[in-house]
């Protein structure tokens, strides 16, 4: 039934392009016409192949220091295409290997983060009155704690050894509440729609009407703000990391390498360099997608409003 | 009537409590429907009918609330007792809603079949197989060709016209007692118009359903409903048989809803209109609420708030007029053109 690729990219309207398709996967066709979007999934795919491959693909043992003398922060070069650091260690490998942990935190952390949002969210709003008040209140104090001075204060009292779950846990539990705040807005608006009230009007429960009528509205927003979050997250990793309550040593992240390779910077510029490098497009594919995502989930909003 | 009727209306007062006051939408509401007839709600924007109609199905939100002492027995039972799950068994099961905006009453991101069959899954215990089918029996039974294919579309794929028989079905998939329909024509085109409210009465002789007709449209009444309630400022002004209102109208209010009306075969410059507006329902005239529009006003109706006067057998008003008739003869005779000849009261 998709007649669609003969339709120019933003001629006329989405809808037209898939004839009796669901909303979804109207969406979906115009993600999938997005370039740019589609690079930085492709981009997200290859980093997570590649981070998922680590010890088939990574040239080296992550931690293996072959001469500590003689390899000590050697310059770019065959044998070692981003150079080592200062234990001989090779970047490449580690770079790789530290997708591991970025990627992995980045992402659980934001799902937490989006999973605990969208419900805390969702019951405020949905619930109202003296419930909402109390519930945003709490939010707002929340939000008025400065996060990153949070999450050291709590790395230094678990003295460091927080690990990765603890890490992705401390992430994604202070991470929701600008979800919350936006899925509540989100879910008070769809409350007031005529095919909410229709649903209750026909007897559906409260739960039935969350789950059927009005988190399906609310997916959307959310799944943009959520992969807009996994960049943010990625580099607030980096940070805590190269503050050194973040992951730990010898373990690579993108953070810790880049810390690693702060002490020389002037002579050897590339430990932290190629770190800085895949921080960034990583950062970069994650918001193209996100851009992607959010027009192609507005398209999706035509046909209701 | 010797038997109880289906739905008792008494005294049902919804009251709003805004920053800007108490809003009192419906203030002292009472009406009843027979089993199988057909009773049309009538008055201008804001003068409590939808409310009404959502207090009915106890669908108001917040900040309104059914004030106590107001009842709504339906089928034997004070709908206002019952817990969550009692009358959510009663919502789409017994008593089912139409709403007045096909476009955003049906939700846009599931097929029309799967919502009408979520009424028959919510209800009955049905698999999702025979809910499904039951939907397609809906479909055809409201007159969409081809009910098996519109079935797996969506909303926006689907006509104004279209989206409303799908609304109607999933109203009628459980076979209701009674269906509100508020404002089920006010969205579509005239001659789909005419098409759904045929629709209706077809359907309402072969289920033998209750119909509760809220409009503003006079035309709408005329053509469905066996007895007519006039509302105004959240409360009841007229009540009669449909020939008796649009023959003998008692109440200043239906008077001039009346004129307002463009007929055929009547050569008018401009159509007469009532004027003035409905007054903040946070602020109802002392009264009479609607002596400020009233061209036969005089210092009583803003002194005693009128009751419901008996003015002939089913017909009551709620205006002084009806124990100083005179006052309409002379005010007449004042200012021909306030008000065209027409019968006083029975």
């Amino acid at each position: 039934m998709a007649t669609a690729t003969l339709v120019p990219a933003g001629a006329g309207d989405p809808r037209d392009a898939v004839v009796g398709a669901s909303p979804w996967r109207v969406a979906l066709h115009a993600l999938y016409r997005d370039r740019s979007a589609m690079a930085g999934l492709v981009m997200i795919f290859l980093l997570a192949a590649l981070a998922l491959a680590a010890p088939l693909v990574a040239p080296y043992a992550p931690n293996a220091q072959p001469d500590i003398i003689a390899l000590k922060n050697a310059a770019p070069s065959l044998a070692h295409p981003f150079g080592t650091d200062e234990y001989s260690r090779d970047v490449l490998t580690r770079i790789i290997y530290g997708a591991r942990v970025s990627l992995s935190i980045a992402f659980l952390s934001v799902m937490v983060a989006a999973t605990v949002g969208t419900a805390y969210g969702a019951i405020a709003g949905y619930a109202g009155g003296a419930v909402d008040t109390a519930m945003m209140r709490l939010v707002d104090a929340l939000l008025s704690i400065p996060v990153v001075l949070l999450l050291i204060a709590v790395a230094t009292l678990w003295d460091g050894r927080l690990g990765v779950v603890g890490l992705i846990l401390m992430l994604g539990l202070t991470g929701w509440f600008g979800v919350s705040r936006l899925v509540r807005s989100l879910v008070m608006s769809a409350r007031a729609d005529e095919f909410v009230t229709a649903a209750r009007a026909l007897g559906a429960s409260h739960a039935r009407i969350v789950a059927l009528h009005i988190l399906p509205q609310v997916i959307s927003p959310v799944l943009v703000a959520a992969t807009l979050a996994v960049g943010n997250v990625i580099v607030i990793e980096a940070g805590l990391t190269y503050l050194g309550v973040g992951v730990q040593p010898p373990h690579a992240s993108w953070g810790s390498i880049f810390h690693d390779g702060m002490n020389s910077l002037a002579s050897s510029w590339w430990v932290s360099l190629f770190a800085g490098v895949a921080l960034v497009i990583t950062v970069l594919a994650v918001n193209l997608v996100a851009d992607g995502l959010r027009e192609a989930l507005n398209a999706r909003q035509l046909p209701a409003r | 009537m010797t038997q109880p009727p289906l739905l008792a209306v008494s005294d049902l007062r919804t009251y709003f409590y805004t920053s800007a006051g108490v809003a009192r939408a419906v203030d002292g509401v009472s009406f009843t429907i027979g089993s199988g007839e057909t009773l049309g709600i009538v008055g201008e924007s804001g003068c409590g009918k939808s409310v009404t109609a959502l207090s009915i199905l106890r669908l108001v939100q917040r900040p309104g609330r059914i004030e106590p002492g107001s009842r709504i027995v339906f089928e034997g039972q004070d709908l206002l007792q019952l817990d969550d799950a009692g009358i959510r068994r009663v919502r789409g099961n017994r008593i089912a809603m139409i709403f007045q905006e096909p476009m955003t009453a049906l939700n846009p991101v599931f097929t029309v079949g799967d919502q009408i069959a979520e009424v028959v899954r919510v209800h009955a215990s049905a698999s999702r197989r025979a809910a499904w089918d039951r939907a397609v029996e809906m479909l055809t039974m409201v007159g969409i060709p081809a009910p098996a294919e519109r079935a797996r579309q969506y909303p926006h794929q689907l006509s104004g016209g279209m989206r409303q028989r799908v609304l109607i079905a999933m109203a009628l998939v459980m076979s209701p007692a009674l269906v509100i329909a508020d404002e089920p024509t006010t969205a579509l085109d005239v001659t789909i118009q005419a098409q759904i409210l045929e629709l209706l009465a077809d359907l309402q002789q072969r289920l033998g359903t209750s119909i509760a007709m809220i409009t503003h449209d006079l035309g709408v009444i005329a053509e469905v409903a066996s007895r007519v309630v006039v509302m105004y400022g959240g409360e009841v002004v007229e009540e009669a048989r449909v020939e008796t209102l649009f023959t003998e109208a008692h109440h200043p209010y239906t008077e001039g809803l009346l004129h307002a009306m463009p007929r055929v075969g009547r050569r008018q410059e401009r159509l007469a209109v009532i004027p003035g507006n409905v007054p903040p329902p946070t602020a109802w005239p002392s009264g009479c609420r609607f002596r400020d529009r009233c061209p036969y006003a005089w210092e009583r109706c803003e002194r005693e708030h009128p009751p419901l006067y008996q003015i002939g057998t089913g017909h009551v008003s709620r205006c002084h007029l009806a124990e100083e008739p005179e006052r309409r003869e002379r005010a007449r005779g004042a200012s021909p053109s306030a008000v065209a000849s027409r019968g006083g009261a029975a």
